[in-house]
């Protein structure tokens, strides 16, 4: 039986999560809920035929016998005074804001780990993005002393909630490298590009690589991950092959000999908004095929 | 440790940047010796702020601009105790640097917080210039690449740092792209909205950044940004002992001392440099371009790596309208240079 589901948010991510909702066939969208009720995002929903009211989680709240799982597009700030009454109603969230209450999860890397957990963090557009990679070139080596990731975004891709929450993105980004790629330690960094017309999506992860690494291993490793995030985020893609470059290079984690450059390009489906959003695309497409995977492991329990 | 008493009696208050800005030109290699030696200089010839961190501001030690050689928080550790009257300030990138990182270094005693953004932007400083002013520091909205702007839209920027509790706005001219009208027009136009007074951080990449401070001075602006023998990104920044000199000369008053910042650039700030500020034509380019001045060692060293043209990698970040930050954008353009050179021979 499809899952009932509810889209909490109803801006720019809450949107484009809403036209790929409306095509799959294991979660059953019934709300979008918002809180204004002129706003572009519940006329959009109505028109698609969904419930939009507009007070906000508390109808979550009011309706939860009737719905089994909610995708939360507000912001940390409003995830983190409603998870717990999300969890007690029962509902599974996964929250695409950088709140990080419940588990990261990083779909190439661990979905499977967390699927009976209540409550699943989808990190960050730029998290989905740059811890397959960091993960890829750890898998491919001893240690990882260092890695670091630059996220472009064009500025029109770049909702309110992001602005204001700035340090919410890096740190959380920053904590996903160490904790889910393997990194010993590591940063984010975020920079927004006005350019017009509005840049794609761009992405650049450095690892820095200890004596005695198999380069080619590395090399390897990146392609097949790429090859693996496109399956779900088809704009994925490596903008220039990865290279590895000659150091010394004085990382948080010590010196290293090398490091590896992967640039990576992220095209948006245009789902809601243009192509050149593929922050919003890779975030909501990493979060359908949690929402999939979840529905389908509830399934597999014998209640 | 208070700037304020002195701003009364002189015309524009002299922020020095050697520190900071000059970073980029060492590639971040400061130790704690060339830190005391150069604020003990510039406190003596009475620079009322200086400015440390590195060169992308407070967290800017990364794979993409470069590590700090040491702990950008221990040399502001050793720049607040030697500082007698400067204050001392830090600059932070939203994106890059965090909030926490403002609470740790009003711990160690720095009394200004530079919140500087993309000029298009703004709206990304709201949390850091909330949290700079919480913790008691004086906090200038800093926005960059202001000739990506016009006049208007800069206005409307700057009215929200304004907003946010920002003492002063500051345009920074970080590709040393201006004319001395594109200042007297933006100084202008910020000097007319806004209630919080004007500063400008001028490059020279053109060879205009003395004459384009002086041009904001009249214009209205009451903090001018400088670096000792112009050290910084680019063909580097306002030299601040020739705008003390130029000054002078115009009856302007700075409360510095010219002759006391000319020694510092000479026997303090020049045996340091790795090599000297000059308009090379790498360095001209970014100023033609209008390309981030930070970018030029970088792509030097790219250049160097895939044995491409270092003048084509900045003509073509230009080109992409790429802004402060994009670093790791030098190694694209670089790697797609290599190809289309190497499809070429093969042909």
């Amino acid at each position: 039986m499809p899952k009932r589901c509810a889209i909490v948010g109803s801006g720019n991510i809450g949107s484009d999560l809403m036209y790929k909702m409306l095509r799959s066939d294991v979660l059953d969208l019934v709300a979008v809920v918002g809180i204004d009720p002129e706003s572009d995002g519940l006329a959009r929903a109505r028109e698609a035929g969904l419930e939009a009211p507009h007070t906000g989680p508390d109808w979550i709240l009011e309706n939860a016998h009737d719905i089994d799982m909610i995708f939360d597009a507000t912001s940390a700030y409003v995830h983190v005074r409603y998870y717990k009454k999300y969890a007690e109603a029962g509902i599974t969230a996964i929250d695409l804001t950088p709140a990080a209450r419940g588990p990261k999860v990083i779909p190439p890397v661990n979905l499977y780990d967390h699927l009976d957990a209540p409550n699943i963090n989808m990190v960050t557009c730029g998290g989905q993005a740059t811890t397959p990679m960091v993960y890829a070139i750890r898998r491919a080596i001893e240690t990882l002393p260092y890695a670091e990731m630059v996220s472009t975004v064009s500025s029109k891709s770049a909702g309110p909630g992001t602005r204001q929450n700035i340090d919410e993105f890096t740190k959380t980004t920053s904590t996903a490298l160490r904790e889910i790629g393997g990194a010993e330690h590591s940063k984010a960094i975020i920079v927004l590009n006005p350019a017009e017309p509005p840049i794609l999506m761009r992405n650049t992860v450095f690892a820095g690589l200890p004596e005695g690494s198999d380069h080619s291993a590395v090399l390897d490793s990146i392609h097949e991950m790429a090859a693996e995030v496109s399956k779900y985020v088809p704009g994925y893609r490596l903008k220039n092959p990865p290279v590895i470059e000659e150091g010394p290079f004085f990382t948080p984690g010590g010196e290293v000999p090398h490091r590896a450059v992967v640039l990576l390009e992220v095209e948006g489906a245009g789902d809601y908004l243009p192509t050149y959003a593929g922050n919003l695309d890779i975030m909501t497409a990493a979060a359908m095929r949690v929402g999939e995977a979840v529905a389908h492991a509830q399934e597999e329990v014998p209640v | 440790m208070s700037a304020s008493t002195d701003q009364a009696s002189v015309d524009y208050r002299l922020i020095d940047s050697t520190l900071r800005d000059g970073s980029h030109a060492i590639s971040h290699q400061y130790d704690a010796d060339q830190v005391i030696a150069i604020v003990r200089g510039l406190d003596a010839a009475g620079v009322q702020v200086i400015e440390i961190a590195h060169g992308d501001g407070l967290g800017g030690s990364s794979f993409n601009y470069g590590f700090s050689k040491v702990d950008e928080k221990e040399l502001i550790a050793r720049a607040c105790d030697e500082a007698k009257n400067s204050t001392i300030a830090c600059l932070l990138l939203p994106g890059i640097g965090l909030a926490d990182d403002l609470k740790d270094v009003r711990e160690l005693g720095v009394g200004m917080a530079r919140i500087a953004t993309h000029c298009t932007e703004a709206d990304i400083s709201e949390q850091h210039i909330k949290t700079a002013k919480e913790l008691g520091m004086e906090t200038i909205g800093f926005m960059m690449m202001a000739h990506m702007n016009s006049p208007e839209g800069l206005v409307e920027q700057a009215l929200l740092m304004q907003s946010y509790g920002a003492d002063a706005i500051y345009i920074a001219d970080s590709a040393g792209a201006m004319t001395t009208e594109d200042v007297r027009r933006r100084v202008n136009a910020l000097v007319e909205a806004l209630e919080v007074p004007v500063g400008v951080h001028a490059h020279n990449n053109l060879s205009m950044a003395v004459a384009n401070s002086i041009a904001a001075y009249e214009e209205g602006a009451s903090n001018l940004d400088g670096t000792s023998a112009g050290l910084g990104a680019g063909a580097g920044n306002c030299p601040t002992e020739i705008l003390a000199a130029v000054s002078n000369k115009y009856g302007i008053s700075t409360g510095v001392d010219a002759l006391k910042l000319m020694d510092v650039a000479e026997e303090v700030v020049r045996p340091m440099m790795p090599r000297q500020q000059v308009i090379d034509r790498a360095g001209l380019i970014l100023g033609y371009a209008g390309v981030y001045g930070s970018f030029l060692l970088h792509a030097q060293r790219a250049a160097e790596r895939y044995n491409v043209s270092q003048a084509e990698i900045l003509l073509e970040l230009g080109r992409r309208q790429v802004v402060g930050g994009q670093e790791d954008m030098i190694i694209d353009v670089a790697l797609e240079l290599a190809r289309k050179h190497a499809e070429k021979e093969g042909k």
